[in-house]
């Protein structure tokens, strides 16, 4: 029993030094990128790489374009009436700002979970197999096992298994939110982005979301908008910083966190405005 | 800090009372006059009425003898028009109302066509019964046959179902659309699995109080000319045909006092008709409302 738990730390650890040791390659090289709302300029010349297989976190006060910034990487910024946008963004070199880009293909490749929890009023069952069905999966098989791999990789399995087919509305914030995760995992994405999603959450939840985030990095790219330093601090690898739609800082999070190199960052992390 | 005088505030107190229930009793009674007035056309139907309806009234044709007239022409002749209303009025209002929410970019255009579209809510029915005549009956040369009147009663209660609709589509949270849209979902596949869904009971709740609108409404049929003297059922669509709210209208008019009878026994007839399907919009509202 013992020795099968060591082997099984042991194997984790060579896990992580493999992933270390691989050379990662950027899942989006953002060229000159400028967004206005109809006269108001919301991005100003953002220049971002963003590596695979690491956490991403995007900090920065309210209105500064954080959020505009990740929802323009799937594209979901268009929904927006009179957006404007000039620059490129790359996502594993294709530029998705091309007209001829499909936003559909895009975001099956780039899943996204929103600020508040927003199951569909559905079964969890429906819920996760959403994306899946849209995409042409009609098997019921291939169906079921989506489901409960999407739920345990979101860590919520052991919670809802007896309950696939009640309302996802039953189930409490945090757990809603994480059925959402599994919502999002279930197109097998390459990149999770994540605006705010645990500011709706209670502290419980937050954390059971936070240590989703450090299981999911291995699979996944994630890019996480947070108001919550901690936060950033706690479960990223790399920190930008954004401040009235400009990128001020883009470092290691330690770097940002203990040895800025802008006053204005310095200012921000030690929460002296913001 | 003395802005507040507590012991003004204390004199004002009662004062404040009597008009908490000054105002209270006022809607109480504006809620109770309304009902009066409905209880007592009740009580009068039942009245007048109740004797009238047997198994013979809903089986028998139109007659000039009050104890052998009897409803089946209309009754049916009502239901086969709503078979032609109902398809008709919820496939086109349904799709204009997904338009103008979904497709529609907000512009001038559409915000006129907006207010043209409550207005017609608005246009008394006998004005859709001349629109029905010309168009339908005459242009078309439907005569006056349950697919003219179903066609007419359509775009009367048009306007209402397209309001419905877009009023439920409306209330569909813009975080649903998201999410399906960060799934890559297209456009279509959001409207048909997750927009529609959570739209239907407030679609369908405001479909059937039109429909049964449509039911009651007797002044277009009146300037279309549908017969009310009619011995047989209609063979189909393009046939002859009369209603209940006719039937009920040809008997009021007639002289013999027994006719009034007759004529309570149709319009409860047609209540019952109308409580029914309210009581379907009711059901399907409670059954699938969502919480979101």
């Amino acid at each position: 029993m013992v020795q099968a738990i060591v082997q099984e730390q042991q194997q984790a650890k060579k896990k992580m030094q493999v992933l270390k040791n691989k050379q990662r390659e950027n899942v989006y090289e953002t060229n000159q990128l400028n967004l206005w709302y109809g006269n108001n300029h919301a991005l100003k010349d953002i220049n971002l790489n963003i590596q695979e297989n690491n956490v991403t976190a995007i900090i920065g006060p309210s209105g500064c374009g954080k959020s505009t910034y990740l929802k323009t990487l799937n594209r979901m910024v268009e929904l927006v009436p009179g957006v404007r946008t000039t620059g490129e963004i790359n996502y594993r070199q294709h530029n998705i700002l091309d007209k001829g880009y499909s936003v559909e293909e895009l975001r099956t490749k780039v899943g996204m979970v929103f600020q508040k929890p927003n199951p569909f009023p559905k079964s969890i069952y429906d819920n996760i197999a959403y994306g899946p069905r849209i995409h042409g999966i009609k098997n019921k098989k291939v169906l079921d096992q989506i489901v409960e791999q999407s739920l345990r990789g979101a860590a919520i399995w052991d919670e809802v298994k007896d309950r696939l087919h009640d309302n996802a509305y039953g189930l409490s914030g945090g757990q809603q939110q994480r059925v959402c995760i599994a919502r999002c995992l279930a197109i097998e994405p390459d990149v999770i982005l994540m605006d705010e999603p645990t500011s709706a959450l209670d502290p419980i939840s937050t954390l059971k979301v936070e240590e989703l985030v450090q299981e999911l990095k291995e699979n996944y790219s994630i890019i996480i908008v947070t108001h919550n330093m901690q936060q950033a601090a706690r479960i990223s690898d790399k920190t930008a910083f954004f401040l009235n739609g400009e990128v001020i800082e883009f470092d290691t999070t330690d770097k940002i966190f203990s040895n800025p190199t802008d006053k204005r960052t310095e200012d921000y992390v030690s929460g002296r405005f913001g | 800090m003395a802005y507040i005088n507590h012991e003004v505030v204390e004199r004002q107190m009662t004062k404040r009372r009597v008009k908490n229930t000054v105002f209270k009793n006022i809607f109480l009674g504006a809620t109770l006059l309304a009902l009066l007035a409905l209880v007592i056309l009740l009580y009068r139907m039942i009245t007048q009425g109740a004797g009238y309806v047997s198994f013979d009234f809903l089986q028998n044709f139109s007659s000039r003898f009050p104890e052998k007239a009897g409803v089946f022409a209309g009754l049916v002749g009502s239901l086969a028009m709503l078979a032609v209303v109902a398809p008709v009025s919820l496939l086109l209002g349904v799709g204009a109302a997904i338009y103008l929410e979904e497709y529609a970019k907000k512009s001038k255009l559409t915000t006129f066509i907006q207010m043209n579209i409550s207005n017609l809510a608005g246009v008394p029915s006998i004005v859709f019964g001349l629109l029905g005549l010309t168009i339908f009956v005459r242009m078309l040369g439907m005569g006056k046959s349950i697919l003219a009147a179903g066609l007419t009663m359509s775009l009367l209660i048009l306007p209402v179902i397209i309001v419905a609709a877009q009023e439920a589509i409306r209330s569909v949270p813009g975080s649903l659309r998201e999410a399906s849209y960060g799934m890559g979902a297209t456009k279509w596949q959001t409207i048909r699995k997750v927009v529609l869904p959570a739209a239907i009971p407030g679609v369908l709740t405001g479909s059937i109080l039109a429909l049964s609108r449509a039911i009651g409404e007797t002044a277009p049929l009146v300037v279309i000319g549908i017969p009310v003297i009619v011995q047989f059922l209609p063979a189909g669509v393009l046939s002859e045909f009369t209603a209940l709210p006719m039937l009920i209208f040809d008997w009021a008019k007639r002289p013999q006092e027994e006719f009034q009878y007759v004529a309570a026994a149709g319009i409860l007839v047609l209540m019952v008709l109308l409580i029914f399907m309210n009581s379907i919009a009711v059901f399907i509202r409670n059954k699938f409302q969502n919480r979101y």
